[in-house]
């Protein structure tokens, strides 16, 4: 079942500064008609807005990664996007990952292998998880390590998120 | 069932909310009408506000107010008004107060506004005009400065004892160095915030990002003349603070004034720059003079601290006391001193003084092995004590020894060749160090309520926090053994200003304080029980004393025979009882003055340095810690692991730049304040070390958010010398140092 669209008024800052911009964005597959301003964030947008708070703020500049969601499938920093410039796209967000309750392998991993600590960088470091195995790209440990690199977790809960990786990913050699 | 829960690697209970973005922190509650508030901050070090004009932020649509030192409402006047439970001696500073600039990107404004854009624009557009006057920043040009505060934060430097001159001129073997970190900041993950909920009947809902609700409340009562119940203060969870919420920072009191003053519900996030503007690991010079006989006895040993701190507090950390602690020694001098400077007051970042003092002191005693040509580990048995020197004292238990020998068996220590440059891997040079480490142990009273249901459910609860500790899980272990209950029927709660009395969630304190105060709660809730059943019909605990009886899945038991017993559910539906409550204090025995409580660890590192570039990579750590008993496995050895990525971080990493010209910490971003990332980190293996303690708390447990992290850079530093030959004092190690 999907949820049908509906026009949500935002409200972001009103008047003289910049008028709104009206979009389409689907999060979580449910469609959202929004109107936004122009320097409204998708981070924002998100959080203060649509008052989906799972998708964290640990920067504002694209230098953390708590901000980590899936943007037709590819992990981006939502602070640094604009909403105005992802009209159409479909975004995924830490919300948007468990099924019916059912939680996502990655989740399950990141909770058997304590692959977090106070779990601020957790929904960023899962949505890159995913992201990183959808890309493909990562062969050995290093490879992981590297590419999972722009999420920092500041309680150093490393190792275990590259364990929960592994499981899920499955054998992973290093090179 | 099987309730027996403690020493199992029991996931978090927290976990499924934080791993599906249902968990909230303190920025992430909201309210009808919400408002979005933004700092402005003081682009000099030192001086006065000549004038603020707000006009042009005040004529754009949708911005509400624009607070200042000139309309900010009534305050307090005393400076104990504004001090909390981890203030140091002097007078804290206070937002808005005046025109006064005391540090570099101090609060000067607040800007509330419809939404969040528009206050953080209008921020920019607030025009300051100021009076500057010449800062001091720079610790090492101002040491002769230094002095010794009228009150130490934490405990006087020790006392000399004998003659430690005369002891070090006729050492054989001798150090004598001086040592140097910079300052650092916390930067947990999640920035300071605070989300005012304006409530319909005046009173407020604060939700706050801090390591204690109790403190906070407190703080904002004090200032803004408020009841208990005029502020609820709500943190269920912190994304990370390492101590960087012992305090309450200024983004509470900016938020309580302008709801108050706005009679709205009011939100304000720090940007992760205004993060390096409240609190940092004070840097630190430190002198070292170390003498010993040929074989390696320590005879004289020196340590002296010179440290920066603000003008407005003396901030003191126990920076002098570990060579005390570690190592017998009969010559022995000490000092710690402060020097004043134009920055915010230093705030105690995890293990404050313990990775600072050990990191001098474990570097030295490597190259006091050096000079003695004794191995690193061998000089440290050699010194061993079994007694606290500062308290001349015995350890409640001290299982240090077992800890080098695990750590270093498991690293392969036996087969280094002390010859520094002389192990290689291709282009790298590879090294071996190690250091020792302590940390304190300590109980502090606290508090706890415990409620039963007729369906057999726990509640237990106490004002304390998880700042990614596991607070949430090792309770809910302990309150679940303790009465024989399966865990999924025991709740803890925590962070809510209306629980009982918790002490600070730092000083790695809170297993060993509320940890006790859930076992006795539930003993006497177990008491209770005990008491209801002796008058079932046909109860085999007619004459049972509680200490005959045991709690376990789900039913109380008579020791000597278990086959007699009720489930605990029946008891309360037999006794027609809805609802068991009992609420308890819990304070450290008085058995327990006459000890000293620490945890101690041995790390072992391997690290690899590039020949030509001189990068350097910690490829392997072993940790042998020794902390009492271990309530939760997995979680423990996150703790351990967190440690060790921040000791990484001390070590090669973290650095906060002060452009002294400026007066202001210039790298205030995570692009350029370097933290560890997932490629920096490698092979870390953690060995929990057996120890017995039935002195240091009622669990047995040391607490183990800290000591992780202690030993951790010394080691490093004697892994770089070992590998290049270059001994570097001055942290972080970048590769400018060693090539
Ligand atoms: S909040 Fe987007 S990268 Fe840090
Ligand atoms: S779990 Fe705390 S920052 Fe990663």
């Amino acid at each position: 079942m999907k949820d049908k669209p509906q026009t949500e008024s935002v409200e972001t800052a009103a008047r003289p500064l910049a008028p709104k911009s009206s979009i389409i964005l689907k999060i979580n597959d449910t469609e959202h008609k929004l109107e936004v301003a122009p320097w409204t964030s998708v981070l924002d947008l998100l959080r203060e807005y649509l008052h989906m708070t799972g998708t964290k703020k640990g920067c504002d500049h694209g230098q953390c990664g708590a901000c980590t969601v899936l943007v037709d499938g590819t992990r981006v920093n939502s602070c640094l996007t604009l909403a105005v410039m992802k009209d159409g796209s479909e975004i995924t967000t830490i919300e948007g990952l468990a099924k019916d309750g059912e939680l996502h392998p990655m989740q399950q991993a990141f909770i058997d292998n304590d692959a977090f600590q106070c779990g601020y960088c957790t929904p960023g470091q899962i949505c890159s998880a995913v992201g990183l195995l959808q890309e493909g790209k990562a062969k050995s440990i290093d490879d992981i390590r590297d590419l999972m690199s722009g999420n920092i977790c500041r309680c150093g809960a490393y190792n275990n998120i590259l364990a929960a990786i592994q499981q899920v990913k499955g054998g992973v050699q290093n090179a | 069932m099987n309730t027996n829960y403690i020493g199992k690697g029991t996931s978090r209970v927290d976990g499924r909310e934080k791993v599906t973005g249902q968990a909230k922190y303190a920025a992430e509650f909201t309210a009808e009408g919400m408002t979005h508030a933004f700092v402005v901050s003081s682009r000099i070090a030192k001086g006065k506000i000549k004038s603020i004009d707000a006009s042009a932020a005040l004529e754009l649509e949708g911005v509400l107010d624009v607070f200042t030192h000139k309309n900010r409402p009534k305050l307090a006047w005393y400076d104990k008004s504004y001090q909390d439970e981890d203030s140091p001696p002097g007078s804290p500073f206070r937002p808005l107060y005046d025109s006064e600039i005391q540090f570099s990107m101090q609060p000067i404004a607040l800007v509330v506004a419809e939404t969040f854009e528009l206050a953080r624009y209008g921020a920019s557009l607030v025009q300051v005009e100021y009076e500057e006057e010449s800062h001091t920043t720079n610790l090492k040009a101002n040491r002769e400065k230094a002095y010794n505060p009228k009150k130490y934060k934490s405990g006087e430097p020790p006392k000399s004892r004998g003659n430690m001159e005369e002891a070090f001129a006729g050492a054989a073997a001798k150090v004598d160095q001086e040592y140097f970190h910079t300052s650092e900041h916390h930067n947990p993950m999640e920035m300071h915030a605070s989300t005012v909920v304006w409530e319909d009947d005046g009173t407020m809902t604060i939700y706050d990002k801090t390591q204690s609700v109790k403190n906070s409340q407190n703080y904002i009562k004090k200032i803004f003349d408020l009841s208990t119940k005029d502020a609820r203060v709500i943190s269920p969870f912190v994304g990370g603070a390492f101590g960087s919420g012992l305090r309450p920072q200024y983004q509470l009191f900016l938020a309580v004034m302008a709801a108050l003053a706005l009679e709205r519900s009011v939100k304000l996030v720090l940007t992760r720059q205004q993060m390096f503007s409240f609190g940092h690991r004070p840097a630190t010079i430190q002198h070292l003079q170390l003498g010993a006989s040929k074989d390696g006895n320590l005879l004289a040993a020196k340590h002296e601290a010179f440290a920066e701190t603000s003008r407005f507090e003396d901030y003191a950390e126990n920076v002098v006391v570990w060579q005390n602690t570690l190592y017998k020694c009969d010559n022995v001098a000490f000092d710690y001193k402060l020097v004043g400077l134009d920055v915010y007051t230093p705030l105690d970042m995890r293990a404050p003084g313990g990775v600072t003092g050990m990191y001098a002191l474990e570097s030295a005693m490597d190259e006091l092995a050096v000079a003695a040509g004794i191995d690193p580990v061998e000089l440290r048995l050699k010194n061993y004590t079994e007694k606290d020197q500062n308290e001349d004292a015995p350890f409640t238990s001290k299982e240090l020894k077992e800890c080098y020998r695990q750590a270093a068996e498991k690293f392969g220590w036996e087969k280094r060749n002390p010859e520094p440059r002389s192990m290689r891997d291709g282009h790298k040079l590879v090294g071996w160090g190690m250091a020792s480490a302590a940390w304190e142990a300590t109980q502090q009273e606290a508090s706890a309520k415990a409620q039963l249901t007729a369906d057999g459910k726990l509640i237990v609860s106490s004002a304390t926090a998880d700042i990614g500790t596991g607070t949430y899980t090792v309770m809910t272990q302990l309150a679940a053994e303790t009465l024989g209950l399966p865990l999924e029927d025991v709740t803890f709660k925590l962070g809510d200003s209306t629980l009982p009395y918790a002490p600070l969630e730092g000083g790695s304190w809170t297993v060993s304080s509320v940890g006790s105060a859930v076992k006795k709660v539930c003993d006497a809730i177990g008491e209770r029980l005990l008491k209801f059943s002796r008058k079932l019909p046909g109860s085999p605990f007619a004459l049972a004393g509680l200490e005959e009886v045991k709690f376990e899945n789900g039913m109380m038991k008579l020791k000597s025979d278990p086959s007699k017993g009720f489930y605990i559910k029946d008891i309360m539906q037999q006794r027609e009882l809805d609802v068991i409550e009992e609420e308890v204090t819990s304070k450290p025995a008085s058995e327990q003055k006459n000890y000293a409580p620490y945890a101690h660890a041995a790390v072992f590192v391997e690290v690899k340095v590039d020949e030509d570039f001189g990068t350097i990579t910690v490829s392997r750590v072993v940790s042998g810690v020794a902390a009492g008993r271990v309530i939760n496995t997995k979680t423990s050895r996150s703790q351990i692991l967190g440690g060790i990525v921040w000791g990484i971080g001390m070590a090669l990493e973290e650095e906060s730049f002060m452009d002294n010209t400026f007066g202001r910490f210039m790298n205030h971003n995570l692009a350029e304040y370097h933290v560890p990332v997932n490629a920096d980190v490698h092979d870390i293996e953690v060995i929990f070390v057996e120890e017995h303690d039935e002195i240091v708390n009622p669990i047995g447990a040391k607490g183990l958010g800290e000591i992780g992290i202690v030993g951790v850079a010394a080691a490093i530093a004697n892994a770089v010398y070992h590998a290049t030959g270059k001994r570097v004092r001055d942290l972080p190690i970048t590769l400018d140092k060693v090539m």
